[in-house]
């Protein structure tokens, strides 16, 4: 036994070190649910569909529903605003990601991809800029897209940013048509 | 200053009696009574006691508020309004308290301009210096979630503009702010969280202040010259001569407060706030309180991506580092001598920065568009440049103007020097001025 205890290192280092790792552990655990508390709670998350209708939306139209506390605008885009949106190069674009939730991670960020197949003029889009969440304004700014007046950003006709300080392309949530009239977000 | 040896003494049986069981009376009486204070101090020096006014307003003041005000998205703005029509005396607390903060801030952007000025952060007064920084920072925690509990238009969209600086993060930049938030947007979780951290904070910042006096009275009071107390003829006791000049400085503090409560209330707030949040909708033109504009002006002047850093990154790291630089100005200032009134290169520049500092906070209510951007860019390189280049440079190349051999001797000469005009004045015993 005192053969053991002078060893380096001895039962005694190991128990300190036991010890505090126990202690460390269990502040660790203590600590979590007071971090936890803080995290969307199970209301907040329930929210997290709505079902719009979007019968009464002509081409050049728009409306806006709230979607997790935010906005999130659909637009039936007119032929002049696909069109702009199209003849974009992707080499012109700051952020070339599509950041479409229905897309795989790295697809780019053609007008297309901005969009669903089959459904190319309609814009479903979080309407929050990727700079620091304001809303930006629908049909203003140099490409007739968005433009946010918090801090100057402009989006084109699909979202995309183009100038300014947003480092994103607006993103597209998880959305699909339900019917020809409606479209279930989330 | 305070280690040496307490010179109270209890007149009454009961002052013996409690001084031998707790001697509170005993260090009131060496800190606010016979504490030696530099017989030089002029009134930038009130502000210490300035601020710890306007702490205790506010808690008082806040206090009260709360017990009128409901934390809940569709109640929040009713109740300030309900407070400012049908409370009694309502309107008044709340203007006390919402101007208090600005008037909090005023009396604190001095006070850290005054350190700056007569090097009051340098050996041995770091750690004063940096328990002052955090009482500053939890400050702006304290005045930017006050600002949002009334839950105008302004209130929200600086609680989103503020919050989505965490997003600027790498990879849990996103998860950080929905914990902030309690959900993906500004919501009832954020207004309830911000006001029990808006409660909270004040008394942290109490007992922050506790720990910045105690170390001032160990390393002792800076001065205008900057020179060390050494002996008995440099200082004056605390009271009479600190307190009354202090006192005295208060009073018109707090009348330029009065007059704003009174005749201006809401000179230093903004109109935008008196209309309630509107989650769909952003305020045209999104500004802070006033007391944030020059660090949210050099936000905005990070326009541009610097090598892997993207510019909303880039942005957030400036503004955060123009207040972490505060830190470490100990170690960034190589200057032998403390005070600005012998070192004539560092006044100038000193100046300038103080120019810059306004300047900034003007830009920071413009738009961020146009010739506005690249001034804030010009300004915000200054602003790093005079302490990351100016302060560490310029203790090596600055010939400094002679320092006196003590305060007392300073003294005499400004005596001497203001008496020469007056030759009967000079003859008689300068000793004898205060």
């Amino acid at each position: 036994m005192s053969a053991t205890d002078t060893q380096d290192p001895n039962r005694r280092d190991f128990l300190y070190v036991a010890t505090g790792m126990a202690g460390v552990v269990g502040a660790g655990a203590f600590a979590w649910p007071f971090i936890d508390q803080m995290r969307p709670d199970a209301s907040t998350l329930a929210l997290s569909t709505v079902e719009v209708d979007v019968s009464s939306l002509t081409p050049g139209t728009s409306l806006v529903v709230k979607w997790r506390g935010k906005p999130v605008v659909v637009r039936n885009r007119t032929p002049e605003e696909m069109k702009s949106g199209e003849d974009v190069k992707l080499s012109d674009l700051k952020d070339p990601i599509a950041r479409n939730a229905n897309l795989p991670s790295d697809a780019p960020a053609t007008d297309a991809n901005r969009t669903t197949p089959g459904k190319e003029a309609w814009m479903v889009m979080v309407q929050v800029c990727t700079h620091l969440g304001c809303i930006p304004l629908g049909q203003e700014g140099e490409f007739g897209g968005w433009f946010c007046p918090c801090h100057g950003s402009v989006y084109d006709t699909a979202g995309r940013i183009r100038h300014g300080p947003a480092p994103e392309n607006m993103a597209i949530p998880v959305f699909k048509f339900i019917s020809d009239t409606k479209v279930l977000i989330g | 200053m305070s280690e040496g040896h307490s010179t109270y003494t209890p007149t009454s049986g009961l002052g013996r009696w409690f001084d031998a069981r707790l001697p509170l009376p005993r260090l009131v009486y060496d800190s606010f009574v016979a504490y030696p204070v530099p017989r030089n101090l002029n009134y930038f020096w009130a502000f210490g006691g300035i601020l710890s006014i306007m702490l205790v307003a506010q808690i008082l003041t806040g206090i009260v508020l709360a017990m009128h005000y409901v934390s809940d998205t569709h109640l929040a703005f009713g109740s300030v309004e309900k407070i400012m029509r049908d409370v009694n005396s309502g309107w008044l607390l709340r203007y006390m308290h919402s101007n208090g903060a600005s008037f909090f801030f005023i009396a604190v952007y001095l006070h850290i301009m005054r350190g700056l000025y007569y090097g009051s952060y340098k050996a041995p007064r770091e750690l004063l210096w940096i328990l002052g920084c955090i009482i500053y920072l939890l400050m702006m925690a304290t005045g930017f979630m006050g600002y949002v509990l009334p839950w105008g238009q302004m209130s929200f969209w600086g609680a989103t503009v503020i919050t989505g600086f965490f997003t600027a993060i790498p990879l849990v930049g996103t998860w950080i702010q929905e914990l902030l938030l309690g959900g993906f947007a500004v919501d009832n979780p954020t207004l309830n969280r911000f006001f029990a951290l808006h409660y909270l904070l004040p008394f942290m910042i109490a007992g922050v202040v506790v720990l910045h006096v105690w170390a001032l009275h160990v390393v002792g009071q800076n001065n205008p010259t900057g020179i060390e107390v050494k002996s008995k003829t440099d200082t004056v006791a605390f009271t009479p001569y600190a307190t009354v000049k202090d006192a005295f400085g208060m009073l018109v503090f707090l009348l330029v407060f009065a007059y704003f409560i009174f005749y201006m209330p809401n000179y230093l707030g903004h109109p935008d706030n008196y209309t309630v949040a509107n989650p769909l909708k952003t305020p045209a033109h999104i500004v802070p309180e006033w007391y944030f504009l020059p660090f949210y002006a050099i936000l905005r002047a990070i326009t541009f991506n610097i090598g892997p850093i993207n510019s909303k990154l880039g942005g957030v790291l400036a503004m955060f580092g123009s207040i972490a630089v505060l830190f470490v100005v100990p170690w960034l200032d190589t200057s032998k001598v403390r005070s600005a009134v012998y070192r004539p290169w560092y006044k100038l520049f000193f100046w300038i920065f103080v120019a810059d500092a306004i300047f900034l906070g003007w830009l920071g209510s413009r738009p961020a568009e146009g010739s506005y951007v690249a001034m804030a860019q010009v300004a915000t390189l200054y602003y790093f440049a005079f302490f990351l280049v100016i302060m560490p440079l310029l203790g090596l190349i600055e010939t400094p103007r002679r320092l006196p051999n003590s305060i007392t001797e300073a003294v005499l000469e400004k005596n001497r020097g203001s008496g020469s005009a007056h030759p009967e004045g000079a003859a008689a015993s300068p000793e004898t001025r205060g």
